[in-house]
């Protein structure tokens, strides 16, 4: 029986390029998927297309494929990725340079486009989920509509024999199930088959999540060689338990605890877990060691995929400010908390209301809240630094934070260093639907 | 004892909705988690962070708890003021809940 094997290069957009290279050289592979898209990122994408319409894809691409590209092509490993974002067929002209300048000529490249359902959304009006309200209310703020979109068009642009194939906003595990339905032909329809590929896809998608990269916890649940962890591939045969492992002597685990931790990592009903692909069915799903470093996986189940396509809307969202001032020694908290409540003050003065201003003290209460940090064995720390943050509606009104923290340093407590402050835009997600019958997507072959 | 001493978690957001496993060392504790674990407890440890719904879900065979809680006080990863936007550290809030210790954990 054939058995497929598929690694993951990338679990975001900044994500080591060294692990990748390993699983080209040394993986075995036939593909290598690179996950590099999150929720903001392709919104983010949008603006940087809208400022110049050669960019608006991933600014690590180049680096990425050019580390790749050489190994991948001497032992034919087909890259898939979703590192187009806004723009794949940039992406794809860019790989043809890539490919060229590395003497790879006659690389075939495929750019998959149609995600941008900005203009769609807006005519249908639809709801947005989070808040009941209509897409339209957004219009001058909305910055991006991208519907998540399946395994499909990728397989198509496989069968088309593309050895590079770029998207933008398809489904994470999604690139991972479509060279799945190419090598075992799959139908669009073949739902258990589709539930057992997304289970490949969600465990390999997040890269070294699963191989101990998320993991450690010195001397509770340790982990070896974390500096050089490798990246994660599974052998899947066309039926029965798929494994997860990594390439022999590179660093990290693959254990059944690093497996489970990412089967139910960002998911919701593991009975249900939707992509436009599928509704996966993890609930059954069983591990078993199968040796060192490898982890059997079976058990995945699917149902028939939902009608309507999940659509990721990026819209302005105001400022938030930032400033950042350090204390030390005895009183470092008390002078950390009397600086925030100057701070809040001399804001309220210049019109920033309370309530859109918050404090924390780093090294007390930060991360959960003083209810959480208030343990009856807690000791004061040596050194605490305050963060003031305030969501305003104009830049100008943000920048005052990091000057009301800055003046902290000759008007407000003794000994008060170490000043940082910034300024950023605000850049929301929100979601909403859209029948998939409106997203019709395109491949576009071009040849290095 | 805390659940640090019986288990391990990880969490993660899709956008203001955040889920937390919670997953027994050992198989032969999780009705011990599934027991001291409840809906209504995880609320309470989170009452600061979330006033939304919490929904458990069980995956006995793994010997794991899912948890998904909804209404991230201060917005979701996108629009919060949180030092940790995507709420990754919350599994480690997670691990500090007390469960009585009137039995010895699975030894590992």
């Amino acid at each position: 029986m054939r058995t497929i094997r598929i690694g993951c290069g990338a679990g975001f957009s900044g994500d080591r390029i060294d692990p990748a290279v390993e699983l080209a050289e040394h993986g075995d592979l036939d593909y290598l998927v690179f996950e590099c898209l999150a929720e903001r990122t392709i919104a983010l994408a949008q603006q940087a297309r809208a400022r110049d319409q050669r960019l608006g894809f991933d600014p690590l691409l180049a680096e990425r494929l050019e580390a790749v590209l050489p190994a991948c092509h001497e032992r034919g490993v087909t890259v898939i990725t979703n590192m187009g974002a806004a723009n794949p067929r940039a992406a794809s002209e860019t790989t043809c340079e890539v490919a060229r300048a590395l003497g790879l000529g006659g690389l075939r490249i495929a750019a998959v486009t149609g995600d941008d359902v900005l203009e769609a959304v807006v005519a249908c009006d639809s709801l947005v989920e989070e808040t009941g309200r209509p897409v339209s209310e957004l219009r001058d703020a909305l910055v991006s509509a991208n519907a998540y979109i399946g395994h499909e068009p990728i397989a198509q642009a496989l069968a088309a024999g593309a050895q590079v194939v770029i998207t933008g906003r398809a489904a994470d595990p999604s690139l991972f199930v479509a060279p799945l339905a190419h090598a075992f032909r799959w139908r669009a329809d073949a739902w258990p088959e589709l539930g057992r590929g997304t289970l490949v896809g969600h465990l390999l998608e997040c890269a070294g999540q699963v191989t101990g990269g998320y993991f450690a916890d010195p001397g509770l649940k340790d982990v070896a060689d974390l500096a050089n962890l490798g990246f994660p591939l599974a052998e899947v045969p066309e039926a029965g338990p798929i494994v997860i492992t990594k390439v022999p002597r590179s660093g990290g685990a693959v254990t059944i605890a690093t497996c489970k931790e990412q089967l139910l990592y960002e998911i919701q009903d593991p009975g249900a877990y939707m992509t436009p692909d599928v509704v996966a069915d993890f609930t059954g799903v069983s591990m078993a060691t199968a040796g060192g470093d490898r982890v059997a996986v079976d058990g995945a189940a699917g149902r028939a995929r939902p009608e309507m396509l999940k659509v990721s809307l990026g819209y302005r969202d105001g400022y938030i400010g930032e400033g950042q001032i350090s204390y030390a020694g005895a009183g470092a908290v008390a002078r950390g908390r009397l600086a925030g409540e100057i701070v809040v003050a001399r804001l309220a003065q210049r019109g920033v209301p309370r309530e859109a201003v918050r404090c924390d003290l780093i090294g007390v209460d930060a991360l959960h809240g003083p209810a959480l940090a208030a343990s009856p064995t807690a000791l004061p720390p040596y050194e605490v630094r305050l963060r003031v943050t305030a969501r305003t509606e104009r830049a100008i009104e943000a920048s005052w934070v990091g000057r009301e923290v800055e003046a902290l340093y000759t008007n407000g407590p003794a000994g008060g260093g170490g000043v940082g402050k910034q300024v950023r835009d605000v850049l929301s997600i929100a979601s909403t639907f859209i029948d998939r019958s409106l997203v019709s997507c395109r491949v576009t072959v071009e040849v290095a | 004892m805390t659940l640090r001493t019986l288990a391990h978690s990880r969490s993660g957001d899709k956008g203001p909705v955040t889920n937390l496993s919670l997953i027994a060392f050992d198989a032969r504790d999780f009705p011990r988690l599934a027991r001291e674990v409840t809906v209504e407890r995880v609320r309470a440890h989170f009452a600061n962070l979330f006033d939304g719904d919490v929904t458990r879900y069980e995956l006995p065979q793994l010997g794991a708890l899912n948890f998904v809680l909804r209404g991230r006080v201060g917005g979701g990863v996108t629009s919060t003021q949180a030092l940790d936007p995507h709420g990754k550290s919350f599994s480690s809030a997670l691990l500090e809940m007390e469960i009585p210790d009137d039995d010895p954990p699975t030894p590992r």
